[in-house]
């Protein structure tokens, strides 16, 4: 089979998902049994809870997340505009790059170098390098689509392109600092202001990097694996421009109740309320691309993954505008409530969306005809989808129960519970959250060896010759 | 309305995108840069000593807001438990924010006097040992390392050059003078002892 540069560029990109995403699981499995029994942290710094964990979101949203953004982006761009990527050596930089920004971050969070912003608490020195290896990312993926070959620009890089565009903005605005020495940097704005700022930047990752990136992924792979158009082309249009416009609204429903203004918070409630419209449209518009084909969801373990991941897209954005009503809010903020339902979210919807398109893509860029073993997809997909309902059902039942207590008041105007007695209540459901994680994680080691039995040189008989996209 | 033209000419959607997403930030986050109760100081606060700074930086490098919010919320719950409300005028000299998002610990903005630096100490050496059913983990490391002296005279010419935070003369040539010889652990609970000082902790 004849190799080509962009193929074997995101090759190394699905590699290193695969890779990252077992990393990245396995500090938060890590992380998840400190939490149920705390003489894991052994009193040693860089093994402590407080330093793992922006490792573990890090190196999820980031490294797993990332890379499988960046190397399908560049897949999707170059089939569908029928065009080499752009400057191949800026493209090689970009990977290169970004594992140096993911290396760079393993060697400095445990080690307390840390902004504390979270999911942006990389410090400035690596905030920089970021902002280049973007930029070159940005080039790349422009510099190919005014390349196409084919006049009108694929659905699916819309939302690509609104993710590189809006995150350049993100980070950027977030991260203006000035630098006391080489990693330790104060914000330039002010407590109050600072705090909306971080949630501007951090709602918006999701919004952006977890969502309409991931849509890109989705428009591409859910019709390419069902082999139908997608379901509406009107509605792509519609739920493209309602999303990346309400979205960036939302921020401030991190912040209910707290010293915002009240109008600001008002404002973050509508436009999350608003949110679900877009949301489920990108939901419906992939599911019924499914429709005249449904048996796939029997045939093909690959199409029941992304399809279940589409599910959970579509629950974890009906529960999220759910907690940004203030009075719901009231309950879950501060509680594991939330954690549950950003892991709907990451695992749901995020990996299993990451976890679909690699095993449709590998086999294509490797020339084989499919993934090694469907079976072994089949139990990744049970095991994960367990761990996912076990990760949030748990968590669902601590936070509620956390919020319950807190606000618990005797007769005489006192507090039921000491807090003490809340995180006592706490430990048998960090138990189970840690179990559901394991699951996960145990899924994601069946994925790797799938992987590498299906690109190893020894599986010869199944490569199929000028396969055209 | 033709979004064809859009679609076949990425320079176009490129803007409009970025267009799009501006809107936000500008109608939420610029006003609130020049709205008084949000920027400027409650009469009662002061900016962080050195020793405070100090361990300011070192809550911030030990990741104490992925378990501890800084932000009571006006809820009878909550001012019971942890005092008056937080107001925003009590944060101007936070850069960054500390207010957390997940209480899988208790809330500390008011956690100031509250208990004593003995406790404390006792307290981040050996978390189980004053509370049983905590999940925190020990910082036994602190009451050995020193505090960084040359970091915290840079870090307050910064706060004061750039951001005006109202140090004196006096404060800044003393800097590393107040920091000399102090360990890690001193400078966290000077920080601990000065949260949300500026307002009572109930009114009687």
């Amino acid at each position: 089979m004849k190799t080509n540069f962009n193929d074997e560029l995101v090759k190394k990109f699905a590699l290193v998902t695969v890779i990252w995403g077992i990393v990245g699981m396995l500090v938060g499995v890590i992380i998840a049994a400190q939490m149920a029994w705390p003489a894991l942290n052994f009193d040693i710094p860089f093994l402590t809870f407080s330093r793992l964990r922006p490792l573990h979101t890090n190196a999820v949203v980031f490294a797993f997340g990332g890379n499988a953004l960046i190397g399908t982006s560049f897949y999707v761009v170059y089939k569908t505009c029928k065009a080499n990527l752009f400057a191949p050596k800026l493209a090689s930089f970009v990977f290169w790059g970004f594992q140096l920004v993911i290396v760079a971050a393993v060697f400095t969070l445990p080690f307390g170098f840390t902004q504390s912003r979270e999911y942006a608490e990389l410090i400035w020195p690596i905030d920089v390098l970021l902002t280049i290896v973007w930029v070159a990312y940005g080039i790349v993926f422009f510099g190919t689509i005014t390349k196409r070959k084919e006049k009108h620009i694929y659905v699916a890089n819309w939302f690509y392109a609104a993710f590189i565009i809006t995150i350049a903005l993100l980070h950027i605005v977030n991260n203006l600092q000035i630098p006391v020495n080489w990693h330790l940097s104060y914000s330039v704005y002010p407590g109050a202001v600072d705090a909306l700022v971080q949630w501007w930047y951090g709602h918006n990752a999701v919004g952006f990097f977890l969502t309409a990136g991931f849509l890109g992924m989705m428009y591409y792979f859910i019709p390419k694996q069902a082999g139908r158009p997608v379901y509406s082309y009107r509605l792509s249009i519609v739920h493209f421009w309602a999303l990346i416009s309400s979205y960036m609204w939302a921020g401030p429903h991190h912040l209910h109740y707290t010293s915002l203004p009240d109008w600001a918070q008002s404002l973050g409630m509508v436009f999350s309320l608003i949110l679900l419209a877009p949301s489920w449209g990108g939901m419906i518009n992939g599911i019924m691309t499914l429709s005249g084909a449904w048996h796939k969801l029997r045939d093909d373990p690959i199409i029941k993954i992304l399809i279940v991941s589409l599910s959970f897209y579509g629950m974890s954005t009906f529960e999220g505008p759910m907690m940004s009503i203030k009075t719901v809010n009231a309950l879950s903020h501060y509680t594991d409530w939330t954690i549950g339902h950003v892991h709907s979210g990451a695992l749901g919807w995020v990996a299993l969306m990451t976890i679909g398109s690699l095993y449709a893509l590998i086999p294509k860029l490797w020339g084989k005809k499919g993934m090694y073993s469907s079976n072994l997809i089949n139990v990744h997909f049970w095991i994960a989808t367990l761990g996912i309902v076990l990760y949030i059902a748990s968590m669902w039942i601590a936070g509620v129960m956390q919020g319950l207590m807190w606000r618990d008041i005797n007769v005489d105007g006192t507090v039921v519970y000491s807090f003490a007695e809340t995180v006592k209540a706490t430990y048998p459901y960090y138990i189970a959250r840690f179990l559901g994680g394991l699951m996960f994680l145990g899924g994601m080691f069946i994925m790797l060896y799938n992987v590498m039995k299906t690109i190893s040189p020894k599986n010869t008989n199944e490569e199929i010759v000028g396969e055209v996209a | 309305m033709k979004h064809d033209i859009i679609e076949k000419n990425i320079g176009l959607m490129g803007v409009l995108i970025a267009i799009v997403v501006s809107f936000a930030g500008l109608v939420e986050i610029v006003p609130l840069m020049f709205q008084a109760s949000v920027v400027e100081a409650h009469p009662n606060l002061k900016p962080y000593t050195a020793l405070e700074l100090a361990g300011r930086d070192i809550y911030v490098s030990e990741g104490c807001y992925n378990c501890h919010s800084q932000q009571i919320r006006p809820f009878v719950d909550e001012t019971l438990r942890y005092g008056h409300y937080s107001q925003a005028n009590e944060f101007v000299y936070d850069r960054p924010f500390q207010w957390g998002s997940k209480r899988t610990g208790p809330d500390l903005h008011r956690v100031g006097g509250k208990f004593s630096d003995d406790w404390h100490e006792t307290h981040l050496l050996d978390p189980r040992s004053v509370v049983p059913e905590s999940n925190m983990p020990g910082y036994p490391w602190l009451a050995e390392q020193m505090v960084d002296a040359e970091q915290v005279d840079a870090g307050m010419k910064v706060l004061k050059e750039w951001f005006d935070h109202p140090y004196t003369e006096e404060q800044l040539a003393n800097a590393k003078a107040d920091v000399e010889g102090k360990t890690k652990m001193e400078a966290l609970i000077a920080y601990l002892q000065v949260l949300g000082t500026s307002i009572p902790r109930s009114y009687k």
